[in-house]
């Protein structure tokens, strides 16, 4: 189960040395660069990126979530769909979601401009979307697991028994 | 009469951590790592049944000792640790088990009682049986036993003769905890000399590779053993001040009745939070043992690097690392503090066996513990230590 906890701490802190993921777990530093780049290579692990709060930045960073609808045929599946709007750069997550919508998309752009001309000029043309609905992001209070706010002031005593 | 305090209160020396908490104040940047409290917030469902009972107005006192779903919950609880008490008779809810551990001394020790102090140990005890009009007697352990009780320990204190036996496993401050192979001789030390054996528990939760085992759960034990724990380490509750005490019924009644005249009953927003943490938060308590296992390790195998020798510690959530030569614990932690913002705690406090020792709390996140040990390295090193 080491890949499990490997796995577990880069999703914790993708920036933990291996040399600290061997002390944290008892592996040999050898082992952790190993599970690391097993995971990588199998796809498991795809990437590692920082997690950004825009709201403390002084530029604008625009963020929408799409709801997409969809009709397949015979020769389109989901996945046809998805390889065609996943190759935009504006789109930052797509995923196939049960319930009232099919996709739901995340788009990113300098502007709220930017990010309707997006979908409305590149997404909703799409022969096989039926409807798009665009929710822009007002406030975002938490990402990947990490809360935004002014974080929980340690207000315990320096010492204490 | 003017207010010249007793005799007994003059009796004990002022705590040796203030000054400590002076120094602390001059910097802004200070880790701690000197605190003997959880880092985690008590857990929300916990949390909300409190605030719920609030809303509620459940707020009147409760039966002395305490609520008995409580008290239901309890019993229930610690059959993982093979002890079997009876919701009616035998457990006391307390404030904290701070609490439990002063109602015992004063239930049980008389003026002139030779209580036997396992150390290093939890600073209230030896003050808890001064209190009470009883004698101290120091017992203590050693690195090489890695900290654990051993007959040879009690006998060489002279512990034979002594009324009662207190002590802490999982250990604070070092960590230390008693396998059941461990506790088996002194349980048989405590039935040969006839010893009471009050068993500081809290930690019990809070065990690393291996199982938690109670000394009541011995054979002759149950009748001459007093049980505390609490909801403080393992349940994060260390504010709601919530513990308990498991003893045989007639001892119970001498502790309630302590309780009674003093306490009256525990906090009772209190005892719905810890009702609430035995009903649904095991998930929780898990995962912050999981959290504070990894730190533990991360902590010992820096200590080792640094070449500040530390013996794997398998309990609560402390290591006690030995400072280097040339140094005595209270100038290490003092000039550590001074020059590096790291603070942690002087073993001596914790009675003299404690002395070349630190105690160092992991009851902080990983990356507070990566830069405070980094900031141990480069204090080793300016001194040409490492």
């Amino acid at each position: 189960m080491s890949e499990r906890e490997v796995l577990e701490l880069l999703r914790e802190n993708a920036r933990y040395g291996t040399d600290d993921i061997a002390r944290i777990t008892g592996l040999d530093e050898d082992d952790v660069e190993a599970t690391i780049a097993a995971l990588e290579e199998a796809g498991v692990v795809r990437g590692y990126q920082a997690v950004v709060d825009w709201d403390e930045l002084e530029d604008e960073r625009v963020r929408a979530v799409v709801e997409l609808n969809v009709t397949l045929d015979r020769e389109t599946g989901y996945a046809d769909i998805a390889s065609r709007l996943a190759r935009f750069p504006e789109v930052t997550a797509l995923r196939l979601v049960s319930g009232d919508y099919d996709f739901d998309m995340e788009v990113e752009g300098d502007s709220i401009r930017e990010v309707s001309r997006f979908v409305s000029e590149k997404v909703a043309p799409v022969p096989e979307i039926t409807q798009t609905v665009t929710h822009y992001v007002m406030t975002a209070y938490k990402e990947n697991g990490i809360e935004f706010g002014d974080g929980d002031e340690d207000d315990r005593l320096s010492y204490s028994p | 009469m003017t207010l010249e305090q007793s005799a007994r209160v003059a009796e004990i020396p002022p705590s040796g951590i203030r000054r400590f908490f002076e120094i602390a104040e001059e910097r802004d940047d200070v880790i701690s790592l000197g605190v003997g409290e959880p880092d985690f917030s008590t857990p929300w469902a916990a949390r909300d049944a409190a605030i719920k009972s609030l809303e509620l107005g459940k707020t009147s006192y409760t039966a002395n000792r305490g609520m008995r779903e409580l008290r239901e919950a309890i019993a229930e609880y610690v059959t993982r640790f093979d002890l079997a008490y009876d919701p009616d008779g035998e457990i006391i809810v307390t404030t904290g088990a701070s609490e439990a551990v002063d109602l015992a001394f004063r239930a049980f020790v008389d003026p002139g009682d030779t209580v036997a102090v396992v150390e290093p140990a939890y600073i209230s005890y030896g003050p808890g049986v001064t209190f009470a009009g009883g004698e101290v007697l120091p017992v203590p352990t050693r690195e090489e036993d890695e900290f654990r009780l051993t007959v040879d320990a009690l006998e060489r204190a002279g512990a034979a003769d002594a009324d009662a036996l207190v002590y802490c496993y999982p250990n604070n401050p070092t960590g230390a905890v008693m396998s059941e192979t461990d506790l088996e001789p002194v349980a048989a030390f405590a039935r040969e000399h006839d010893l009471a054996v009050f068993a500081d528990e809290i930690y019990a939760e809070l065990t690393y590779e291996g199982e938690h085992a109670s000394i009541a759960a011995f054979e002759g034990m149950r009748e001459r053993t007093v049980v505390f724990n609490g909801f403080s380490k393992a349940h994060a509750m260390t504010g709601l001040r919530l513990g308990y005490a498991l003893a045989p019924e007639s001892a119970v009644d001498a502790m309630n009745r302590v309780h009674q005249y003093s306490m009256l009953s525990a906090p009772t927003t209190a005892q719905y939070a810890a009702l609430e943490a035995l009903a649904s938060c095991e998930g929780e308590v898990e995962s912050m043992v999981e959290q504070y296992d990894r730190r533990r390790r991360f902590v010992l195998s820096r200590f080792e690097e640094l070449g500040m020798p530390c013996f794997e510690a398998r309990g609560a959530f402390y290591v006690f690392p030995t400072v280097p030569d040339g140094f005595d614990c209270e100038t290490f932690a003092e000039e550590l503090l001074r020059e590096k913002g790291v603070a942690v705690v002087p073993g001596n406090v914790f009675g003299a066996g404690g002395e070349g020792h630190l105690r160092v709390s992991y009851a902080t996140g990983l990356d507070d513990l990566r830069e405070a040990l980094a900031r141990i390295e480069s204090f080793l090193t300016e001194r040409d230590l490492l």
